[in-house]
């Protein structure tokens, strides 16, 4: 006798209790609050933001303590929160030209108006563990300077005023958006860098790299890149003009690339650019070498046949919601398929012994 | 859960699947892109068909949900969770009294009617797609209705095995024009793609929703020579007897001994409730199950 397998319901109820449990921890131990992640986390909270495309510290935070640090999963949490937020308006093109810098460093100038700010940053420090950190995280007040008043000027303007570098024509229309139309290709460069800037940072990485080591080989120096905050302004209906509605911190990268010229153009350099929210600076120099990778066409390059060179490759996996949502969806009951599969591989077999059989007997 | 609107997605996101809908409907087996939204459960486990059931709801719906043909599997058991918090429609695990039935890999077995609509989850909507990587080509391949490559794979098929190598997600293709992937249905499940009520596929993270009309011609791909042949377990159901579903195959000891059941769990213990026993069953009686 054999009595049908159920329970269902009881298993996920029982399932989600011992998550909560685990998620927890020992008892014994404080509980994180939301706050400490945001505060002390804050490059996991950055990386939540920018490809969960919400900038929003606190519910990223919360999303990371309620994925128990799976920073995939709290990117999740956060894009099916974003999707049932009302849209009601969009805001000015900030402008990273009056960005409030606390990072700027350019490889292509040992100093330019502005100068080179180290900022906070992980570079030169020496990869050791630091066991005191165990102990007692107090750290001694850094020391301060004053805050640059002016704005600072981006590297490139300098190579612009030379003709050096491919200028970029002004588009004033607005950009579509990725989340709202499904994407078509051939995408548009607006297109491109939307998916770019919300896409999996190991993706992106990877993508990046091989263009490095050869694949599209394209030289990329960072011109310059930037960290800081900048004030995002929006036009009020009510009053007819815009005012600002807050501040966020965002990680440009610009690259300057080698380009030999074609038929129609003399030699230059070429573009690829990066930006992306929070300090997530890795991402925004990996942005920055896809999308030139990206631009082979429209700068007359030939196809290497690269990965990072095709578009449709490059957009349709980049997004690590897609990516993971189905790769895991493989641990789903495919029970009728495989059992169609076990029927007709039988069947297959059965035919191709029939043969041998009768040949021996 | 008065946060969310009814059946989660917001008017303006239904609407616009429903145009998608309705435009699948008027050139059926065609691949609609629509914008799909980012819904609570992963890609890959339902999205599609999710978001297909939200934009149909309505609040007199009485609501199925199947998974591999069973009311009572997790996924299942997930979605329609779902829509009981967020649209607090009926549900019911009976076949016949559900307006809107959505099925991940099956179609059920007993005939439905003009009043329902059945809706599939759907992984890979592009039948070309492991022909052909390419979604820029694959559209163009439709747009042309290029399908030799299709029949290509088939032959190739048949030249190498003896016979047409695909058990599920069968290829299709509908009234006459559009080569479809069915979903990973059993190819058992085929021939009961030409049915009254209507069909709609989601896929959510491919961005795709194609339809099925009511008595829509659905044909499967085959040869003159090598025709089309649904298949399934040899057996009868070990439950109820039925020689016409289609089984799952279970392992019930440690020697790998098996058992044969209705993967459609409705129609198994209906037929179990109107007192029909298999080899290995017992008498229905509610606390049994």
């Amino acid at each position: 006798m054999y009595v049908a397998v159920k329970g269902g319901e009881r298993a996920i109820d029982n399932a989600h209790a011992w998550l909560a449990e685990e998620r927890r921890g020992d008892r014994s131990v404080p509980e994180l609050s939301v706050a400490q992640i945001r505060e002390q986390m804050a490059l996991a909270v950055n990386r939540v933001m920018a490809e969960g495309s919400l900038y929003d510290p606190d519910l990223a935070a919360l999303a990371i303590k309620q994925a128990r640090g799976d920073l995939l999963e709290a990117i999740f949490l956060i894009r099916a929160y974003r999707t049932t937020l009302p849209r009601f308006g969009g805001s000015h093109p900030v402008d990273t030209e009056t960005m409030a810098c606390d990072r700027r460093v350019s490889a292509t100038f040992k100093d330019a108006p502005g100068g080179q700010v180290l900022g906070p940053t992980f570079d030169y420090t020496h990869r050791l563990l630091d066991f005191k950190l165990a102990a007692d995280g107090e750290v001694p007040q850094a020391p301060v300077s004053e805050a640059s008043q002016s704005d600072t000027p981006h590297i490139m303007s300098y190579l612009d005023r030379e003709n050096l570098i491919q200028p970029e024509t002004r588009a004033d229309d607005i950009p579509p958006d990725l989340t709202r139309t499904p994407l078509n290709l051939p995408a548009s460069r607006a297109l491109r860098l939307q998916a770019l800037t919300r896409g999996d940072e190991g993706f992106i990485l990877g993508m990046a790299y091989s263009t490095q080591r050869g694949y599209a080989r394209n030289h990329a120096f960072v011109a310059e890149l930037r960290i800081g905050t900048v004030a995002v302004e929006m036009d009020i209906p009510e009053l007819g003009f815009a005012i600002e509605i807050g501040e966020i911190t965002l990680t440009e990268c610009e690259t300057v690339n080698q380009f030999k010229g074609s038929k129609t153009e003399p030699p230059q350099f070429t573009r690829g650019y990066g930006l992306v929210f929070g300090m997530t600076e890795r991402k925004a120099i990996s942005m920055a070498l896809v999308d030139r990778a990206l631009r082979w066409e429209e700068l007359g390059e030939d196809n290497m046949g690269a990965p990072a060179q095709d578009e449709e490759f490059v957009l349709y996996h980049c997004d690590n919601i897609q990516a993971t949502g189905f790769l895991e969806h493989i641990k789903l009951p495919h029970y009728v398929d495989f059992q169609s599969e076990l029927e007709l591989v039988r069947k297959l077999r059965r035919e191709a012994q029939a043969p041998l059989q009768e040949a021996a007997e | 859960m008065s946060d969310y609107n009814f059946a989660y997605l917001d008017e303006q996101t239904k609407r616009m699947i429903r145009r998608a809908i309705l435009k699948g409907l008027a050139i059926p087996g065609y691949q609609v892109p629509f914008a799909s939204r980012e819904m609570p459960m992963p890609y890959g486990w339902g999205t599609g068909g999710v978001q297909v059931s939200a934009a149909v709801l309505t609040p007199d719906d009485t609501f199925k949900v199947i998974d591999q043909g069973a009311d009572d599997t997790t996924n299942a058991v997930s979605i329609r969770r779902f829509f009981e918090k967020t649209a607090q429609v009926k549900t019911t695990e009976t076949t016949r009294d559900a307006s809107v039935i959505q099925t991940r890999h099956r179609i059920p077995e007993g005939d439905l009617g003009e009043d329902q609509i059945l809706v599939y989850q759907v992984p890979i909507p592009e039948p070309l797609r492991f022909l052909e990587p390419s979604e820029v080509e694959t559209r163009k391949m439709h747009s042309l209705e290029e399908y030799g490559l299709m029949h290509v794979k088939l032959y190739e098929d048949i030249s190498q095995h003896g016979a047409i190598a695909t058990a599920y997600a069968y290829p299709v293709k509908v009234e006459g024009r559009y080569v479809m992937d069915p979903s990973p249905i059993p190819k058992f499940d085929n021939p009961k793609l030409e049915m009254a009520a209507i069909q709609l596929f989601g896929a959510g993270r491919e961005q795709r929703i194609y339809a099925i009309p009511p008595y829509t011609q659905v044909v499967s791909l085959d040869f003159d020579d090598f025709p089309f042949e649904p298949t399934k377990a040899d057996h009868a159901c070990d439950l109820c007897g039925a020689t016409d579903s289609y089984l799952d195959e279970l392992i019930v000891d440690d020697a790998g001994g098996r058992m044969f059941m209705c993967s459609d769990t409705d129609y198994c213990s209906t037929r179990r409730k109107a007192g029909h026993v298999g080899a290995q069953g017992v008498p229905y009686s509610e606390d049994a199950a």
